[in-house]
């Protein structure tokens, strides 16, 4: 493997690390969660990526999480 | 432990309801390898312990053996890492094999209970850093700071011993016992574990210990922002920018965090310069400095604001940013601590350890030095959140003992370098800033008598020493600014500019340092709040029902303002306070922080005794009894001392009887007013002491009455959910063993098979 493909390598790494930490990656993992539902998921109702962001805010109205201090 | 299946007591025996499926590879190492990873000793990896053990041995001797007359930063840091790797290696080891014994082959929450929203199996390293960053905020690297008047060495052994023998097995005991129990709270665990007395105590000392905590966090941004126009105008405009990726989030772009944490991080640092612009002019001067009374009421009005906001426009935001900083600068600061290696001028224990008369936080080392440094040590707020989020993501469960023990660490080490940070700076500056106002007479003149005066050895400074200093990081004075977070930002602007910038780009560090504090800060207090008008509208429920419902407008607003008013009333309490709210106030956070430890710690003993492992009670025992025996001696002095320094109603009584005696003026305080703010103040803090105290006490006694019971039936009832057996595999620690590999390679192939593939990974 060369230098190039292992900063791409390295580069990709850290992109993913940084996205799951900040949970950006939240829909994607909906998506397959619903993929993988025998039912098609959420009684057939998948979420847009729109809906599912608004939801996971409104999600967090309705159950807040302490941060630490 | 009851292995057949009518022993109603102990862990319940679940072998057979966890039969894999034949038609998927294996979904936990068995037995015999993890075994043998385990006990195998290659030459290889004996010589790296060897090396780890000398290395660690090494740099605890330079600390705390040789009498010289300065120590290099590096030690610390040595000292730190190593007691880390082998507690970690052994310690948290003997505790998953002996007392948690974790099974791979049970699916996790996040498996059985998966909704792809809050419980979504999810990679060890990712969600490890999602712990920690939920985890680490002000708190390890305010209370260091301030503990560092006893000396380097008190607070590097309780930081190091503290976290390896309590906080991390706390995390790591409450993360494991609410992932057995479907993520549940702590609140709940302690309803079920300690019954109807013990769980009500427990959850009402929680609410109170929140709102303590709340309210100093809220006195330290005060502190680190009164008088100063450029703070104020940095971290002010946090609130627009955070609105702007609320709204960019919300409406522009769905789900693209990392690019609106990039756009709001790059306008972060634009305001951190343009403060600077705009505090050298008059009119942003005159403007933008703000007494700490109007501070605090700014905070309390936008605390209460920003909780009945919905959480996509300020928290989700901030939170970002939080995390995006509170990453970066840890990384920052520890790269520069390696690479500067700054030299430490602080004797190991200081004349204040032992007399108690410091003039940071009053009190003897013992029990003080233990409540003033919480976090970063034993932190009970942690239960919270390992109670929270965190169980619901977990994706194997031999995976707990890497984020929670292991994160806990992590946090420790981020407690050790704040105090490397503080310990660089000169002395004579450090007590200039640290000590309250009345001591110092507020100007840099009699601030330096004053310090002089202290009688330290090798301590001289000069008042323009301190101007300078205040002119170098970019504010008009520097004296007596207390609550930690302005001392640590001085500490870290003189280690970042030694590596980018020099003197020129103190004040800009230094900016940056308050800044990133204020951001945390600011998000726990909003994030606290919600919390905390939760519980309370979960709590009146049982009283008026509609309460409950918390999507009712007006519900919700009658419960924040109430949550809100009781913060705001000891923020301002100790704005106000004349002998300076950090050094009263302070013990009171450290106390409520080790209190909630001591409940969390209490209601894992329950769950261990009603498990039947009394073998294995003294992991949990020896914390418990340690956090228990700090807080209520902490508490038994400020609630019976006679030294007023020390005792609420010792001073509450003194100031009484100068107002009856007819004077005007009295110790700290210089007219009647400031006189009958102390003697109101201090009688709150008194019945806050003992009402902490007390709760706490039922709580612990519950836990004892539970142990007891348990130890006289062999066990207890086990509220564990039912084994399900798990269809996935994955790791445990940070990096795979050649034998995980192996069976990671063999469900690659399976997923290539069948055309799915598992999410993240590289």
């Amino acid at each position: 493997m060369g230098v190039a493909a292992a900063v791409r390598r390295g580069a990709r790494g850290v992109s993913w690390f940084v996205k799951g930490m900040l949970r950006e990656d939240a829909y994607e993992k909906y998506l397959a969660h619903i993929a993988a539902q025998h039912d098609g998921g959420d009684g057939g109702h998948v979420m847009t990526e729109r809906e599912f962001w608004r939801d996971v805010t409104d999600r967090q109205d309705r159950n807040p999480q302490s941060r630490c201090c | 432990m009851g292995a057949s299946v009518d022993a109603p007591y102990g862990s319940p025996d679940n072998s057979d309801l966890l039969q894999q499926d034949p038609g998927l590879p294996p979904v936990a190492l068995d037995e015999a390898a993890l075994e043998s990873q385990d006990t195998r000793w290659t030459p290889a990896k004996i010589a790296v312990w060897v090396g780890i053990s000398l290395l660690g041995g090494v740099s605890w001797v330079v600390i705390a053996g040789i009498r010289g007359e300065t120590v290099n930063a590096v030690w610390f840091v040595f000292a730190a890492v190593c007691s880390y790797l082998i507690a970690y290696r052994f310690y948290s080891r003997y505790i998953e094999k002996h007392l948690l014994m974790p099974d791979d082959r049970r699916a996790t929450p996040a498996e059985y209970d998966a909704d792809g929203k809050d419980y979504v199996p999810t990679d060890r390293r990712v969600l490890f850093g999602h712990h920690f960053a939920a985890i680490a905020g002000a708190g390890p690297l305010v209370g260091p700071v301030l503990a560092a008047q006893m000396g380097y060495l008190p607070g590097t052994i309780w930081i190091i011993a503290g976290v390896i023998a309590a906080g991390a097995v706390q995390d790591y005991l409450v993360l494991f016992f609410s992932m057995r129990r479907g993520g549940r709270s702590l609140g709940q665990m302690a309803r079920e574990e300690l019954g109807v007395i013990g769980g009500t105590a427990a959850l009402v000392a929680t609410l109170t210990i929140m709102v303590i905590i709340v309210a100093i966090l809220a006195l330290v941004v005060v502190n680190a922002l009164a008088a100063s126009p450029w703070g104020v105008f940095s971290v002010g405009m946090t609130i627009p920018i955070a609105l702007l990726m609320g709204c960019y989030l919300r409406f522009f772009r769905p789900g693209k965090v990392s690019e609106v944490s990039i756009i709001g991080f790059t306008l972060l640092i634009a305001v951190i310069i343009g403060g600077g612009l705009i505090a050298d002019t008059t009119w942003g001067a005159d403007f933008f400095t703000v007494n700490k009374i109007a501070l605090g009421w700014a905070i309390i009005v936008y605390g209460f604001v920003a909780a009945i906001l919905p959480v996509w426009l300020l928290l989700a935001p901030r939170d970002y940013l939080s995390t995006f900083m509170k990453v970066g600068t840890i990384v920052m600061l520890a790269v520069a601590i390696v690479l500067v290696r700054p030299v430490i001028h602080v004797p190991a224990v200081s004349e204040f350890a032992a007399k108690g008369t410091g003039p940071v936080v009053a009190g003897s080392l013992f029990p003080f030095l233990f409540v003033t440094i919480a976090c970063g040590a034993l932190s009970g707020f942690h239960a919270l959140i390992a109670s929270g989020t965190t169980p619901k993501l977990v994706e194997k469960e031999r995976q707990t003992r890497f984020i929670g023990y292991g994160g806990m660490l992590m946090e420790s080490f981020v407690a050790i370098m704040a105090l490397v940070a503080a310990l660089s700076i000169d002395r004579g500056i450090y007590f200039a800033m640290n000590a309250p106002a009345a001591l110092t007479g507020g100007t840099a003149e009699t601030a330096a008598a004053w310090v002089n005066g202290l009688g330290l050895s090798g301590v001289h400074i000069t008042p323009e020493l301190l101007t300078e200093t205040a002119r170098n990081v970019g504010e008009k004075s520097i004296i007596s600014r207390t609550g930690g977070a302005p001392t640590l930002s001085v500490g870290l602007a003189h280690i970042m500019q030694q590596l980018v910038g020099g003197t020129g780009m103190m004040a800009f560090w230094y900016h940056f340092a308050i800044m990133f504090e204020a951001l945390f800060i600011l998000t726990a207090v909003d994030a606290g709040t919600r919390v905390a008008r939760f519980m309370l509208q979960d709590s009146l429920g049982n009283f008026i029902p509609r309460f409950k419902d918390t999507s009712w407008r007006l519900g919700a607003w009658i419960t924040t303002a109430v949550m809100v008013g009781a913060w705001g009333a000891v923020l301002l309490m100790g704005v106000t306070d004349p002998l300076g709210g950090i050094n009263t106030l302070f013990p009171l956070f450290g106390i409520a922080n080790q209190l909630l430890a001591a409940i969390a710690l209490a209601v894992c003993m329950a769950i261990v005794a009603k498990q039947g492992a009394f073998r294995y009670l003294w992991i949990v025992a020896i914390p418990l009894v340690f956090a228990a025996a700090v807080t209520i001696s902490a508490s038994f002095l400020k609630i019976f001392s006679s030294v007023p320094a020390v005792g609420y109603f010792a001073q509450h009584a003194a100031f009484g009887k100068a107002i009856a005696d007819g004077k005007t003026s009295f110790g700290s305080a210089a007219t009647l007013e400031a006189m009958q703010a102390v003697f109101r103040n201090t009688m709150i803090q008194g019945v806050l002491s003992v009402l902490f105290v007390t709760l706490s006490i039922i709580v612990i006694i519950a836990a004892l009455w539970e142990t007891w019971k348990a130890y006289r039936l062999g066990g207890g009832p086990s509220a564990e959910d039912t084994a399900v057996p798990s269809r996935i595999f994955a790791p445990a620690g940070f990096v795979a063993t050649p034998a995980e590999k192996e069976l990671e390679k063999e469900w690659a192939v399976r997923s290539a098979g069948t055309g799915r593939v598992r999410s993240g990974g590289h």
